[in-house]
């Protein structure tokens, strides 16, 4: 009888699972919270531009920001320094250790924007204003001639942004991507 | 008769492969024959042992039992190399001394370690791991919490992707088997599988990817596909039996057994279901390894199936000639190790290796060859297959496949991930061991 029922459970469980049913079987520990409460943690951007925040900034605000807090680990004009050079960008058929930039590999502009506002400053990361991230992201960019200059970066143009390797990129196991 | 059989047992155990190999049963089924097979050098009178005498240790007690045990004083020099000892702000890398440790699974203290911006010093009582996006209801668990649930243990090797980097070099970089291959380990984990988890938050069938969050101050994110989080997924909290090393993630870690090991998300605080991939920095960049014909591949998630010899090995020369085994570790991604063959002669002729039971899926597997060393220059080397049919590529056709390095690359530089050739060691004629290519 017990058996019986388990197994009904079990089936109908899986049955429900997409549906996102929970197993009753299972602890339920976990305590309920509202996406607007994780809202400081919830700090990646997609490549869709889903999570790209209020604000904007253009490649002029964000130049004197990379001199005041970037230049010293990634060079002057970007050329590298104790830290990876970001300007720049040889062929990628220049040998598979072509060094990457986003000049020539970086396929995605969210992720400029993701990695410097989580990451960056080294020391400090997380310090920087999100009008400051976009400024750093469209200097960036314009010094790769991917934007204008006067190029206003915010979620719209952000996300719209083409970079030169988009499709440059294989699935290594296409049968195991979603 | 007796003498009949006894020769006939001579040639049964004669080396099955160039270069002094023998079968990997010669030891079992040899016996006495067997050693005089493989000795094949007497030792001469004078070289008798001396009288044995009581040692100063046996003459007094020891010293206390101590409440965590450490190691004798006489290994300390058995530890990882740092590439970043003072935490300067780049990568922090410690790397695994295969060499001078054995069997299948990696102390805690000496399991390799990378990460970008040092180890959090974590409250367990604090740590909250978030689970959002795509489902039906998010929810926050507690290690308390996480603590009441069903738990399994399993044995997994983790590999950095960049594991083998120096490996791409044009030309050998002579390094200890620690410097080449360091970034890969292997421990019993033990936690709760996220699959439990995801049913307990409820999956939207909208869902086909997962974001995995760290709580280290580059909050590293990687992108993983739901159907990985559902097969063998677990939120590790123990590993080899004690709590998480620091290093490691304590108090929990997403593991992805077989997985490239960045993806396998240290100090882990977050997890979201999303319709497509994060294209963190991690996935869109770092690990997205060029080709030859100047694309590069993206989600490269497998740790191929892939061995090196541990001993002999660089720094641990060989004493004369005569007996030795040859012992490594092989391990793949995709499942368990089906054979591993080595070779004394560069790969021109190979020897089967005994593999150390019990042979578990995507976990280190101790190979060993039983190997009589007759003095002169020999090139060791070993090729490992899995039971999903896949062995380990021949340098030339990996690098026919991938590429090499345009220029030597430093022993911590990273010119491409993802190498699983063979690795080629050199003996001389006075028994040093140097990294080759054959």
């Amino acid at each position: 009888m017990f058996t019986r029922e388990f197994q009904c459970t079990t089936v109908l469980a899986i049955l429900a699972f997409g549906l996102g049913a929970a197993f009753a079987q299972t602890p339920n520990l976990g305590e309920p919270i509202d996406e607007v409460d994780i809202a400081a943690w919830d700090i990646d951007i997609l490549p869709d531009g889903t999570g790209l925040p209020p604000g904007n900034g253009t490649a002029a605000q964000g130049e004197p920001i990379y001199a005041q807090k970037c230049a010293v680990c990634h060079g002057v004009n970007g050329e590298g320094g104790i830290s990876l050079a970001l300007a720049g960008g040889e062929p990628l058929t220049n040998g598979i250790d072509t060094s990457k930039t986003i000049g020539n590999f970086w396929p995605y502009a969210s992720t400029i924007f993701d990695y410097t506002r989580r990451a960056m400053p080294w020391l400090q990361p997380r310090t920087l204003t999100d009008d400051e991230v976009y400024a750093l992201t469209a200097y960036l960019l314009a010094m790769h001639d991917i934007i204008d200059e006067d190029e206003v970066m915010n979620a719209e143009t952000l996300a719209e942004v083409q970079m030169p390797n988009r499709d440059g990129f294989i699935p290594r196991f296409p049968e195991r991507m979603p | 008769m007796p003498k009949q059989d006894s020769m006939r047992r001579w040639e049964d155990l004669g080396p099955v492969a160039e270069n002094g190999l023998f079968d990997r049963r010669a030891f079992f089924k040899g016996g006495a024959a067997f050693a005089a097979t493989m000795t094949g050098y007497t030792l001469s009178e004078s070289s008798r042992a001396q009288a044995l005498v009581d040692d100063p240790w046996s003459a007094t007690v020891g010293t206390p039992t101590g409440p965590y045990e450490t190691r004798s004083r006489f290994e300390s020099s058995v530890v990882r190399t740092l590439t970043n000892p003072t935490g300067a702000p780049r990568s922090q890398q410690s790397r695994t001394p295969h060499h001078l440790i054995d069997g299948t699974f990696t102390p805690n203290g000496l399991h390799f370690a990378i990460s970008r911006t040092g180890p959090p010093d974590i409250d367990p009582e604090q740590h909250r791991l978030v689970i959002h996006g795509l489902v039906r209801q998010p929810l926050v668990f507690t290690l308390d919490s996480l603590m009441r649930y069903p738990m399994e243990s399993r044995m997994t090797f983790v590999e950095c992707g960049g594991n083998s980097a120096p490996l791409w070099s044009p030309e050998p970089i002579d390094a200890t088997v620690q410097s080449l291959h360091g970034y890969v380990s292997c421990a019993e984990w033990s936690g709760v599988m996220l699959s439990t988890l995801l049913d307990e938050v409820g999956i939207d069938p909208s869902a086909t990817w997962l974001l995995a969050e760290g709580s280290d101050a580059l909050a590293v994110h990687r992108s993983v596909p739901i159907s990985k989080a559902l097969d063998d997924a677990m939120i590790a909290l123990y590993q080899n039996g004690e709590r998480l090393m620091p290093g490691n993630g304590y108090p929990m870690r997403l593991l992805l057994p077989g997985w490239e090991g960045n993806m396998n998300v240290k100090w882990l605080r977050r997890i979201e279901l999303l319709d497509q991939p994060a294209m963190s920095i991690y996935e869109a960049k770092t690990y997205a390894p060029i080709l030859p014909n100047g694309k590069a591949y993206q989600f490269y998630f497998l740790q191929e199936v892939k061995s090196f010899i541990t001993r002999p090995s660089p720094s641990l020369s060989l004493s004369g000639p005569g007996f030795y085994e040859i012992s490594g570790v092989a391990y793949s991604a995709n499942g368990r190790i089906s054979k591993v063959m080595v070779s004394a002669d560069g790969g021109q002729s190979w020897a089967q290796a005994a593999l150390q039971e019990p042979v578990l899926p995507k976990a280190f597997t101790r190979f060993r060859t039983p190997w009589r060393w007759d003095g002169g220059p020999a090139v060791l080397q070993s090729r490992a297959w899995d039971e999903a049919g896949n062995v380990q590529p021949t340098r030339t056709q990996i690098v026919a496949a991938r590429g090499e390095a345009t220029r030597v690359p430093s022993i911590n530089g990273f010119p491409s991930q993802h190498y699983n050739g063979p690795t080629s060691w050199g003996i001389d004629s006075d028994g040093e061991v140097k990294h080759v290519y054959a």
